[in-house]
């Protein structure tokens, strides 16, 4: 059971690349098919806040590339963790010229990171220590009264 | 000390799912928060036995958390860390880009079709929806924007 840790897909569009970035990018764009409204800081480092209908949150993504019109890309939270969480996955969109038309690669990785919290001590500490002391428990419950 | 296999965790987790003794002892933990073994039995339709079975897999697994309690027994508490490596799996499979890349399929066609120059003969699937109705802005505005935007 390997976790997934990329995620990529290329589709064929019939506009050029020009009016798929407008559509990547833009507030109408991601308000549009990603989302149901968008605010767009569209500068590496800037932020681009998504809404959807019935969510009471928004979704921030964080701007990493900016190249019209051939590259765009953010990172941001994963779905069902909290705001807290500080991994994050990065969203990669590469536009290539195709036949008058475009093709859109989309690559997403990083959901195999691990959370900080496993990496400290206290996991690490609780799976072996903690074994040990409940073999002792064990030795203790069974001794005889 | 080794890092912890990420794939080993999330295996860890849904081991631990499948088994439904192991779920109610999880969900009372998540619950009703930190409990022993004792405690736990007489929450659960499950023996006191099979419930400190139960929680030493969970320990081991990482998924509790042991630690001293009253009268020299051991506490167990929810750890959410590898919950939360779980979740990331499930979020990889739950990202729809299928569906995200098609509606941005549909939008760009349907944008298309509602411009003024193109002959259409061609119907977009989703013409209904009101936000494939809205008309791009000229390309030379959002261009003239766009580069606004980036200084």
């Amino acid at each position: 059971m390997p976790i997934p840790d990329r995620i990529e897909r290329t589709i064929e569009l019939a506009q050029p690349p020009e009016r798929v970035w407008e559509a990547l990018t833009s507030e109408a764009g991601l308000g549009g098919w990603f989302g149901h409204r968008a605010t767009v800081d569209l500068r590496p480092g800037g932020t681009a806040y998504v809404e959807w209908d019935g969510k009471d949150s928004k979704v921030a993504l964080t701007i990493v590339v900016v190249e019209p019109p051939t590259r765009f890309a953010w990172t941001w939270g994963i779905q069902g963790l909290p705001a807290s969480d500080p991994r994050r996955t990065y969203v990669e969109f590469t536009l290539a010229p195709s036949g008058g038309g475009t093709r859109l690669t989309v690559v997403e990785s990083g959901f195999a990171q691990l959370p900080d919290e496993l990496l400290d001590t206290a996991y690490h500490g609780n799976t072996e220590g903690w074994r040990k002391e409940l073999a002792e428990l064990a030795g203790y419950l069974h001794a005889p009264a | 000390m080794p890092r912890p296999d990420p794939e080993k965790v999330a295996e860890a987790v849904f081991a631990a799912l499948a088994e439904p003794s192991r779920r109610g002892i999880l969900s009372a933990l998540a619950v009703r928060g930190p409990a022993t073994a004792t405690d736990l039995a007489s929450q659960l339709p499950i023996t006191r036995q099979a419930i400190t079975k139960h929680l030493e897999l969970l320990a081991a697994a990482g998924l509790v958390l042991a630690e001293p309690g009253e009268r020299r027994r051991i506490r167990y508490r929810v750890n959410a860390a590898p919950m939360a490596m779980a979740q990331s799996y499930l979020a990889a499979l739950a990202r729809d880009w299928d569906g995200k890349l098609a509606r941005l399929q549909r939008s760009l066609d349907a944008t298309e079709l509602n411009a003024p120059a193109p002959p259409s003969g061609a119907t977009a699937p989703e013409l209904n929806t009101p936000e494939l109705n809205t008309p791009a802005p000229p390309s030379g505005v959002a261009a003239a924007e766009m580069e606004w935007r980036s200084k």
